[in-house]
């Protein structure tokens, strides 16, 4: 047993390293896949058996590498990837997830979900077609959420006699097109996924090229991950509290930044400050903590915060964006409407939104802006986007967790686009806090259980609001008042209309009201 | 290019500091997982995760536990008991959820087994169909759960590679796989219709070898059939099917093995091994060869078996 020590504390802290592809259809994204898990040794037996069998009875040939994983049956039958998969393998040097995503233009959404949380694109090109606009398409995607290292892999070399001069044309059209990318790291290697050059074993067919395989590239490449550790940015996901305690803690994961026991925060929209007192954990309390731990912070003093909240350092905040200008990839197959309300969901918010403008729309071609009413499927453009409740957010260059959103049709449910924010309009934190649709929830005295319930829920979700019951108001607000007098009755809806027009909801249990 | 002590002291501090903010890869899979049974619970009325007594499911109660610390887990278990589990399993779901203070709803398909419904007796396609799917549906329908975390992972089976953290399904609990909303960053669209629901599997992206490494360093509690003995099974179709009857007493063989997933015991194959402690199970994975669902009868049944009890309902 000597070793497994080590071997399992190398498992534990191994350096792990997303990456999706990218590529028309037909490139061979799949074949490739399947080859580095085979050449890598990361197909289980039993599985292999399985694509052997299928291979030789459905494709006449040995081993169809692209059926490790194209999993779907489906897939299988027509020969293409629909959906991404998500594939593990790992060497003694790195983990990988692959999100293996589809070519065809219809599944571009699938596309950008695998990109959306990868640090690198493996970009797949044919080397007998060249730089074709799907390729470019799925390129600036990946460019535009913020991937900044690529590898362009020149498949089907085996097809082009294995030339220098098709590889050299290839890097040199993709390099004039990448100019117009936000400025990445670009590596290029020639490739065969079928016959196996260059992928994990270097190529006796191709003498010319003196670079890395394309395993020992993703083995050593340095990632940069994007994560921005200056500005704490703590968006409220669920608070924690109630069962008989006098504990209450403020869930969530930490977007960016680091957060100390004892850093002076600020809590959005409210503009309350406070101290962290604690920063709890199942392990113990910390004393600091950074993105992306999952952690669940109390503060010094007792206020008013619910899921939606932001917080962060009193001299670092957030900006409170009314309205913003973001690039939006379309996904949804019926266009925007300009005017129409959609559902925009940022950080742990929820928000009522609708477009106002099209900016541009830009042509994946070469990325040109060209003048465009709406969106539709797969179309990527910049817009101006009117929020009906403002979201405390940053730009998506500066911080890719209060910079990213999606969007929800409210009829269908469907996610209708991917949003990057560029730019937005501040508002006041006064207004922020006013612009909540409040309202009363009333409950009759002797429901006091469930108008608490209730009250807990909503503040779960997100809700400002205040708990009130008789019993409260005659012992502290009415004081002297007799409860079933006239002016109390009018004394209680005089303070849920007082305190709904600040923007907060009244739950009310009381037996001398009107429900 | 050149640097003055003050820039080079700079640029070394910076580094040490980027360093000691970095996470684990399990510290990093801990951290995705508690977010994501957060976010459900902020989001849906009434979630219910899936307890299936496995390792699987150990190791996400224990991250639901953590996500929800010092308080007590917001939503119940629930077991989906074919009523053919291994009796190990019954006696360690008894005693976890106990230890833990979680509450725990057990449902099954009374009324096919009445009608003596087992592998034996309808074959493994029926019986799943029945025990498995419908039990499921049914509980996950009667309880009017609108969300229930699986712990199933990615690196399982083929179809399972496909699926996304928030899997929609429809009012009859189906799954289409052709049709699943995109997931951009970790930013989940919760938006359901009354009537349909959402699975939510939080360790989708771990992998097996994540699982085993996970308990061992959080010390987790899992049922004992994981751990290598002698016990007794028959061979049949080249796997080792555990004995708990007095039938096919001729050939039950006393044999040194271990279960590296765990079903019901009719369809659940054991492994030879030695491998009686968690070092030695994680060294085992390491130079394994097959897939830990080999030894599930139910996966090969017939092609895209997965896939299509995924469509039907199933996990």
């Amino acid at each position: 047993m000597k070793g497994s020590g080590s071997l399992i504390r190398q498992n534990e802290n191994i350096d792990l390293l997303r990456l999706a592809t990218a590529g028309s259809v037909d490139d061979g994204k799949s074949t490739l896949i399947g080859r580095l898990l085979y050449d890598s040794k990361s197909i289980f037996e039993d599985q292999l058996s399985s694509i052997r069998t299928f291979s030789k009875t459905h494709r006449n040939q040995e081993i169809d590498y692209s059926l490790v994983t194209d999993g779907l049956k489906s897939e299988r039958e027509q020969g293409i990837t629909i959906d991404v998969a998500y594939r593990f393998f790992s060497t003694p040097k790195r983990r990988f997830i692959i999100a293996d995503t589809p070519g065809h233009e219809q599944y571009t959404r699938n596309m950008a979900t695998g990109a959306s949380n990868a640090s690198l694109a493996l970009i797949l090109v044919d080397a007998r077609n060249g730089v074709v606009t799907q390729t470019k398409r799925h390129s600036f995607i990946s460019s535009l959420l913020g991937i900044r290292n690529f590898v362009v892999a020149v498949n089907k070399m085996d097809l082009v006699d294995y030339s220098e001069e098709v590889f050299e044309d290839i890097v040199s059209e993709f390099n004039s097109f990448a100019d117009k990318l936000s400025e990445e790291s670009i590596y290029y290697i020639p490739i065969s996924a079928l016959k196996g050059d260059n992928v994990t074993e270097r190529s006796d067919n191709m003498p010319w090229y003196k670079g890395s395989t394309l395993l020992d590239y993703l083995e050593n490449v340095s990632v940069s991950g994007g994560r921005n550790l200056a500005d704490l940015r703590f968006p409220v996901q669920y608070v924690n509290w109630g069962g008989g305690d006098d504990f209450r803690g403020y869930c969530g994961t930490i977007a960016s930044g680091v957060v100390h026991k004892g850093d002076k925060v600020r809590v959005l929209p409210s503009g309350r400050s406070s101290q962290v007192s604690r920063i709890v954990t199942y392990d113990g309390d910390l004393d600091y903590a950074f993105a992306p731990m999952a952690v669940t912070l109390c503060l010094e003093d007792d206020i008013d915060i619910s899921r939606g909240d932001m917080i962060a350092r009193v001299d670092d905040l957030t900006g409170i964006a009314g309205s913003l200008e973001a690039n939006i990839v379309w996904m949804d197959g019926s266009p925007m409407e300009v005017g129409k309300d959609y559902l925009i969901k940022h950080t742990t918010n929820m928000v009522k939104g609708s477009f106002s403008e099209v900016l541009h729309e830009f042509d994946p071609e070469d990325i040109s802006m060209k003048p465009s009413a709406f969106l539709s499927l797969n179309e990527i453009g910049k817009v101006k986007l009117e929020l009906k409740t403002p979201l405390f957010a940053d730009v998506y260059s500066e911080n890719r967790s209060t910079g990213s959103f999606i969007v929800i049709d409210p009829h269908t449910n469907q996610t209708a686009a991917a949003g990057m924010i560029s730019k937005y309009n501040q508002v006041s934190p006064d207004k922020a806090c006013r612009s909540a649709e409040a309202k009363v929830i009333r409950y009759p005295g002797d429901k006091k259980e469930e108008a608490q319930a209730r009250y807990d829920r909503l503040s779960m979700q997100g809700t400002h609001c205040i708990y009130v019951d008789d019993e409260l108001l005659l012992e502290t607000f009415f004081k002297g008042i007799t409860a079933d007098s006239d002016r109390y009755s009018s004394a209680i809806e005089n303070l849920c209309k007082i305190v709904t027009r600040s923007g907060v909801s009244v739950v009310l249990c009381s037996d001398h009201q009107d429900i | 290019m050149s640097l003055n002590i003050e820039e080079i002291n700079h640029i070394a501090n910076m580094t040490i500091a980027e360093e000691s903010y970095r996470l684990s890869n399990l510290k990093t899979l801990e951290a995705e997982s508690i977010n994501i049974i957060r976010e459900v619970a902020a989001e849906f009325e009434n979630p219910v995760m899936l307890y299936s007594v496995g390792k699987d499911s150990s190791v996400m109660v224990h991250l639901a536990i953590k996500a929800f610390y010092p308080k007590k887990v917001p939503f119940p278990l629930l077991h989906i008991d074919t009523g053919y589990k291994f009796p190990e399993m019954y006696e360690f779901r008894d005693h976890y959820t106990a230890k833990h203070n979680l509450e725990l709803r057990v449902h099954r398909n009374e009324e096919a087994l009445k009608r003596g419904i087992n592998p034996l007796s309808v074959g493994t396609v029926k019986c799943c169909a029945e025990l498995k799917t419908k039990a499921l549906l049914d509980a996950l329908k009667e309880g009017g759960y609108d969300a229930a975390f699986g712990g199933a992972r990615r690196d399982e089976e083929k179809s399972r590679a496909k699926e996304r953290i928030y899997s929609f399904r429809d009012r009859h609990g189906q799954w289409n796989p052709k049709n699943q909303k995109p997931e951009l960053w970790n930013l989940f669209n919760s938006r359901i219709d009354p009537g349909e629901s959402i699975r939510v599997f939080p360790l989708s992206n771990w992998t097996e070898l994540d699982i085993w490494t996970y308990i061992h360093h959080e010390n987790i509690e899992i049922v004992p059939l994981y751990f290598a003995k002698n016990r007794p099974v028959i061979e049949k179709n080249n796997q080792l099917i555990p004995v708990y009857t007095d039938e096919h007493k001729e050939e039950v063989k006393e044999t040194m093995c271990r279960f590296r997933t765990l079903g019901c015991h009719y369809c659940t194959g054991a492994v030879r091994s030695e491998a009686d402690t968690l070092p030695k199970i994680i060294e085992e994975m390491m130079v394994a060869r097959h897939s830990e669902r080999i030894t599930r009868v139910i996966d090969h049944d017939q092609d895209s078996s997965m896939e299509q009890k995924k469509k039907e309902g199933y996990f």
